[in-house]
């Protein structure tokens, strides 16, 4: 299995580099994969014989499981991989783990890693296919499809939509997914969130900042809320969860003075009460299981493109 | 393929014909003949004719080169003692030799530290067994380099040194640097300074802009260089210090050097040949041979240093060579090390970036390469003036070579500018009268 040829290339490294087909590819082909996961036996015979790796440098609930049911019901035998902290403190570099992984003749390998960059690393080296689920700061691309993905389901159209991520978009690689896959399918994009939590320049990806959190409700159709780490209060980017809250935090009052509903999105793990509040968290708006739900679809079709498979045949690949 | 086995000829007369004769500190430009004898000059300027002297006579035919007075670079670092896998002494001076340099002034971030007379003393013997470019050691500010105390500058000089640096690392210290400033004035010697300010760049992996925001890599502000930048020369106004500021890399910096230099305060400055010719686009893809601190920055701010560079508000250039293993380079780019190699491309990127754009010409380059530093660190050379050092670079300015890393004398294989098509390459470099380095074809 190589898919150099693939519609979408060899490795999916991150939306930045896509183009606008490319992405519809993508979530089009995601939609008949969906109904597998309704089914009661929930297997294709798609990927059967495949090996794919995933390599987890850095602790992962959501992800590593979604990954892994979207291989699972693809037929595809799979091997975890955690590993805690970078080559350096592990003793072994990035590149001799892929490659004793690879001399064991894989064909993909799913990489989630603390450094930016470290996907695209591995895609030089190794001639396997690599999926990026989360690298440093930089992207998240399956989150970035499955966050269009829920979009477009809800609001069936991505061009010209008003989605404000919010929070902390500095450290964030799902923001930077969002930025560039909407960008790129002509949705308006925004952010809002503490200034000492906004990357410096990053009005030049194209995004109009929101100082506050009551004029993103006022503009946005949907809101993509950012996790807030306990670590950025102990370096000191801001002082507390309750400051946090009061100021940037997605609660029910702020909504109700929008001028329409706003569909609410989370990546996960939320910290209800501080990001957003329960009551938004499981309101009427919230989209936020639907989003783990696509994740699986999304991945689904990720590994099937990457694999050589045949867009137009994706619905017959279901079998 | 160009060979540079180094020729280690000792002979006492070298005879360099036909140059043009380049030495901007007597404001000479001519095309004439340059006579080394006894490791001396003994002529330089007007065509000689036939040279008769017993015992060997090395002539070289210099026409359509330039011949100048010898480069120095003043920050470099050459691993030895602690990475001798990774450059030593030896190779560092030989790839000096090779860039046209014929010294070279070593960093202290060794290991162990270069901190006492003791290392200095070991830094100065192997440079002596290395007979190539000279090597002039820089001792540490502080013991260890951990800035609290202060090491011993008298020691340290007395066995060799010729300033003090805790280069690599910043003197986070303003009360330290003030010391150091002060102590230094005793032995009338610069005090280079690494500016950052440690805890804006903590974690930063590349200049904080547009390319760090869509890579997510943590960015260096240029703030980080200039507050410690304007303290230094603050610092230097107070206490009467001589400051040398290290590799600037921000149009800030230069502003604030300038105003400097305007209220007379003892500040000088150098800028390294990549902040003056590579933006911090080259780090997309990660590329980790594009990975230094300070970071590669701006267009903008590559302008205002080569206006620098120009006027004189930047003093001199130097390499910042620093070589590093393969293996250290070939990682995730947080994890990489800073530094590239610089010593055998500085002279080319110079020439390609600056004089053939027509913003500084062979004089003002040979200033800011041999004159300006020699000055600044009290060395011989810098001159061809009659009983001057024999210390000379050969240079043709028009060559035009794409550098390819495995043909490097470093060790050092780390450079963004591998597979680059460059102009401007020294063919011969003698160091007290002596052949160190000729290129041939």
């Amino acid at each position: 299995m190589s898919g150099a040829g693939s519609a979408i290339g060899k490795d999916l490294l991150g939306l930045e580099e896509l183009s606008a087909d490319q992405i519809q590819l993508l979530l089009d082909t995601a939609e008949p994969f969906k109904e597998i996961s309704l089914r009661a036996i929930k297997k294709v015979p798609t990927l059967r014989g495949a090996t794919i790796v995933n390599l987890f440098f850095e602790a992962s609930t959501r992800t590593r499981i979604s990954f892994e049911f979207a291989e699972k019901r693809l037929s595809a035998d799979t091997v975890n991989v955690q590993s805690s902290g970078s080559s350096v403190s592990k003793g072994e570099t990035l590149v001799d783990t892929a490659r004793n992984l690879e001399a064991m003749k894989i064909d993909m390998v799913v990489i989630r890693h603390p450094s930016s960059g470290a996907a695209r690393f591995l895609a030089q080296r190794i001639e396997s296919n690599v999926i990026n689920a989360g690298d440093g700061m930089h992207e998240h691309p399956t989150q970035g499809l499955l966050d269009l993905l829920t979009l477009r389901d809800h609001f069936k159209r991505l061009a010209g939509l008003k989605v404000c991520i919010c929070g902390d978009v500095l450290h964030s690689r799902v923001a930077r997914s969002n930025i560039w896959g909407l960008k790129k399918m002509g949705a308006e994009v925004a952010i809002c969130g503490p200034r000492s939590l906004l990357p410096n320049a990053v009005e030049a990806m194209g995004v109009t900042v929101f100082r506050r959190i009551e004029e993103a409700i006022e503009w946005a159709d949907a809101l993509n809320i950012l996790r807030l780490q306990l670590e950025r209060m102990q370096a000191g980017y801001i002082p507390s969860q309750r400051e946090y809250n009061r100021v940037f935090g997605v609660t029910r009052e702020k909504l109700e003075r929008a001028p329409r509903d706003i569909l609410i999105m989370h990546p996960g793990p939320m910290n209800r009460g501080v990001e957003i509040d329960s009551d938004v968290a499981d309101g009427p708006h919230s989209v936020i299981l639907d989003q783990v739900t696509n994740g699986v679809a999304v991945r689904m079709a990720v590994l099937y493109l990457l694999s050589g498979g045949n867009p137009a045949l994706a619905e017959a690949a279901k079998g | 393929m160009p060979n540079h086995e180094p020729r280690t000829s000792q002979h006492d007369v070298v005879l360099l014909r036909n140059g043009r004769v380049l030495d901007p500190s007597q404001r000479m430009d001519i095309v004439g003949d340059v006579l080394i004898v006894d490791g001396k000059i003994e002529h330089a300027g007007a065509p000689l004719g036939d040279v008769r002297r017993d015992g060997d006579l090395v002539e070289i035919d210099c026409a359509g080169q330039i011949v100048s007075p010898g480069f120095v670079d003043v920050h470099c670092h050459l691993r030895e003692p602690g990475r001798e896998d990774v450059e030593t002494i030896a190779t560092g001076a030989r790839a000096a030799a090779a860039g046209g340099f014929t010294a070279v002034c070593a960093m202290p971030n060794t290991d162990p530290v270069t901190d006492n007379q003791a290392a200095v003393g070991f830094i100065i013997r192997q440079a002596l067994r290395a007979a190539s470019a000279r090597v002039y050691p820089i001792g540490a500010i502080s013991v260890g380099q951990r800035g609290e105390a202060l090491a011993e500058f008298g020691e340290m000089i007395g066995a060799g040194a010729v300033a003090v640096s805790d280069d690599g690392k910043p003197v986070a210290s303003a009360q330290l640097m003030r010391s150091a400033l002060e102590y230094a004035r005793t032995f009338e010697i610069p005090v280079a300074d690494h500016c950052e300010e440690p805890t804006l760049a903590a974690g930063g992996a590349m200049n904080e802009g547009v390319v760090s925001a869509r890579l997510g890599l943590k960015g260096i502000p240029n703030e980080a260089e200039e507050i410690m930048v304007i303290r230094d020369i603050l610092l230097a106004r107070r206490t009467g210090g001589h400051v040398h500021l290290c590799h600037m890399s921000t149009k800030g910096s230069v502003e604030l050097i300038r105003w400097g230099k305007e209220r007379h305060i003892r500040v000088t400055a150098e800028v390294c040949p990549h902040h003056l010719s590579l933006t911090e686009d080259s780090v997309e893809g990660y590329n980790t041979n594009a990975k230094m601190n300070p970071p590669l920055r701006t267009a903008e701010d590559v302008e205002f240093l080569k206006e620098a560079v120009k006027d004189g508000t930047i003093d001199l250039v130097a390499t910042d060579h620093a070589p590093h293993h393969y293996d250290e380079k070939e990682r995730e780019f947080s994890d990489a090390p800073n530094g590239i190699v610089g010593l055998e491309t500085a002279l080319a990127v110079l020439v390609t970036n600056l004089v053939v754009p027509g913003i500084i010409d062979y004089a003002t380059l040979v200033e800011r390469m041999s004159c300006s530093p020699t000055r600044i660190f009290n060395l011989p050379g810098g001159n061809l003036r009659r009983g001057s050092v024999g210390d000379i670079t050969v240079f043709d300015p028009t060559m035009r070579w794409s550098v390819d890393p495995s043909s490097f004398l470093s060790k050092g294989r780390n450079t963004p500018y591998a597979g680059k098509l460059l102009m401007g390459r020294a063919t011969c470099t003698v160091v007290g009268g002596r052949v160190v380095y000729r290129l041939t074809n």
